[in-house]
């Protein structure tokens, strides 16, 4: 598994604004200081600070509401997307802002990818094309062979190549959901991000599928940072190195209430809450 | 009973013979024919013996009342209240439905019945040039007012399909501030009588501007009218593509407009020929904006940019007023024409772009092989 990463093959910028350099490859370490969100007037995140080391998983815990999903998806610029959506603080991807900062969204979200809950490829496309939609949508070029290499080792680095080497040309959601989500996944590595935004990605999954996407994070976590949001406690628990724990107190916006390394937050946590939570007394 | 039930489970579990899953029961369809009857008999007594009534219509109105009627009873009686409220529903629509197949049915089969006597092959290759007033009705054709409205109705499309296309992602799309407005000018264009829209074209194309009468200024009032049919088929359509694919195309780092292209489009494909077709529709059997612009021919004009071209619907409205058969049942044949080139142009359509986005037809397949995609 692991001379994959040799193998895979570094998409050229094809646009001359993005700059090529050290900075764009690899993990990258993601910090995020005293950030709040407001959906319209309403307020759902506040003073939200989180340090998300290279190469490291996190993930987001917390009940439903507390605003964990809405911070995840303000760290790749998803948030401003929803009509009415605004946001303070600040989010830094290797100390470089990415709000205020030189980077061009497109280029934020092409080096911070994302999975979604829902299995999303695109229905007009191909497995192999899936795999590859982000070169085109980013405008990256790439040869022939190089296409074909790289759609072997991200589905693979996906776990899916054996089962989908001989349906390249099926249509994306011919595939099992499972599948799917795994293309997807195969998708956003094909990008080469440094940080990988996970919401919840098996939720729609039976448990071989969610096994199978554990492992996938723990096989690609050494070269792209992963946050991932999971109501799932043992996955949190199997999967991540950190665990931050949010909450949200009836009408007040979510905070985070407690944030350390993973065996800390399930084995000595040093809030009360955090401690009912994780052993499921509520949420 | 709960041993013959077991029995029999216990002997046709080890077939593979499927369960005929019935929607209508045979006690059904009785009580349906016996309605039928009794509500003929009545009518009749009604018609014949009591009442003063006659007529056609009404003596199917009132069958068909007392016909719900029994059934209702009888259905009640049988199966209960709900199961009578069901069974009264699904008549009615039944009904309902076979009713309005009626006249279209009726239509076609009228338009054959009168147009197919003058239909031969030079129908479709020969102009009026050698027709006279006694000439026979097989005698000369409507080539010309094929090739007009084929050329007038794709001259608008290539004008209408992309502007309305375009303005359906700015309004889906790109949500801009003007959306709002623009959605209430293009509703407000659908409502345009069409002869105000020929008129429109005529004062503003061929009086201001000092055109001639041209199959293009047939072509720019037929988008006048083709233009908010597809902008707004177009919008809805693209508001059914699922929200989570654009996010998707965002998060992997894609620009708006390779989102819409890549994405979207691709994924309402199919919607987006519904699209057209339906502004197709909408243009192909307009005669009133073609009567000032096109100004109508008796023989072929291969050039939409100069000079008079006629249409099939105009070339069927002239000959209809003529006092001899001949150029009426010409007139018929063209109206029958015109509905083989409605069918034939929407079967096109939907062999080329009908399927839905999952569907790989054989030059995609061709094309993804080419770039190791497949």
């Amino acid at each position: 598994m692991t001379d994959l990463q040799i193998t895979t093959p570094v998409p050229t910028v094809g646009s001359s604004t993005a700059v090529v350099d050290d900075e764009t490859r690899g993990a990258a370490g993601l910090t995020a200081k005293n950030v709040a969100c407001w959906f319209g007037t309403k307020k759902v995140l506040e003073g939200v600070g989180l340090d998300m080391a290279p190469g490291q998983v996190t993930a987001l815990i917390g009940p439903s509401g507390c605003g964990k999903s809405t911070f995840l998806r303000t760290l790749n610029r998803m948030h401003e997307l929803v009509p009415g959506a605004t946001l303070a603080g600040e989010i830094l991807i290797n100390g470089v802002d990415i709000y205020r900062g030189a980077i061009p969204v497109t280029d934020v979200r092409r080096r911070i990818g994302m999975v979604f809950q829902k299995p999303n490829p695109f229905p007009a496309m191909t497995v192999a094309e899936n795999v590859v939609s982000g070169l085109k949508l980013s405008g990256l070029k790439v040869t022939k062979s190089e296409r074909e290499d790289l759609i072997e080792s991200c589905l693979t680095k996906a776990g899916l190549w054996n089962e989908v080497k001989n349906r390249l040309g099926d249509p994306g959601r011919a595939l099992s959901g499972g599948q799917q989500q795994r293309l997807c996944i195969a998708r956003s590595l094909a990008v080469s991000p440094q940080v990988l935004l996970m919401d919840e990605p098996c939720s729609a999954l039976d448990p071989t599928s969610t096994r199978r996407i554990e492992q996938t994070i723990s096989e690609i976590s050494e070269s792209v940072t992963i946050v991932i949001v999971t109501h799932n406690m043992q996955q949190a628990q199997r999967v991540s190195d950190r665990c931050a724990f949010f909450l949200a107190a009836e009408n007040e916006p979510g905070r985070i209430i407690e944030e350390g390394p993973t065996k800390d937050i399930f084995t000595n946590p040093r809030d009360s809450r955090t401690e009912d939570y994780v052993n499921g007394r509520f949420g | 009973m709960a041993l013959t039930l077991r029995r029999r489970r216990a002997t046709e579990v080890t077939t593979d013979e499927k369960i005929r899953i019935r929607s209508v029961e045979s006690i059904d369809v009785t009580v349906m024919i016996g309605s039928a009857i009794s509500s003929f008999a009545l009518t009749q007594l009604l018609y014949e013996t009591f009442l003063p009534l006659s007529g056609a219509l009404g003596y199917i109105v009132v069958w068909y009342a007392l016909f719900l009627a029994i059934s209702w009873i009888a259905v009640r009686e049988l199966r209960g209240t709900v199961r009578a409220k069901d069974h009264l529903a699904r008549v009615v629509v039944w009904s309902g439905a076979s009713l309005a197949i009626v006249p279209l049915v009726l239509i076609v089969l009228y338009v054959i019945g009168k147009g197919y006597h003058a239909l031969r092959p030079q129908f479709f290759t020969q102009d009026q040039r050698y027709v006279g007033a006694l000439s026979d009705a097989t005698e000369g054709g409507g080539s010309h007012a094929i090739i007009g409205t084929i050329q007038q109705v794709g001259i608008a499309s290539l004008i209408a399909v992309p502007l309305g296309i375009t303005t359906a992602v700015y309004l889906n799309e790109v949500k801009g501030r003007l959306a709002k407005p623009l959605r209430t000018v293009v509703d407000a264009m659908s409502a345009v009588p069409s002869i105000v829209a020929g008129l429109f074209i005529y004062a503003a194309w061929i009086l201001a501007l000092g055109n001639q009468q041209t199959g293009l200024a047939g072509s720019l009032a037929l988008s006048v009218l083709f233009l908010p049919t597809v902008t707004r088929t177009a919008e809805v359509v693209l508001r059914l593509v699922p929200g989570g694919l654009r996010e998707a195309s965002l998060a992997l780092g894609g620009t708006e407009w390779r989102t819409t292209s890549r994405v979207v489009l691709p994924t309402s494909r199919s919607g987006l020929v519904t699209a057209v077709i339906l502004g197709v529709a909408r243009v192909i059997g307009e005669t009133a904006p073609l009567i000032l612009t096109v100004g109508g021919a008796f023989i072929m004009n291969w050039n939409p940019l100069s000079g008079k071209q006629d249409s099939l619907p105009f070339f069927v409205f002239r000959l209809i007023r003529f006092p001899q058969e001949s150029q009426i049942a010409r007139a018929w044949t063209g109206a029958l024409v015109l509905m083989i080139l409605v069918l034939v142009l929407f079967v096109i359509a939907r062999a080329i772009g009908g399927r839905g986005p999952d569907h790989i037809g054989r030059l995609k397949k061709w094309r993804l092989q080419r770039k190791g995609l497949a």
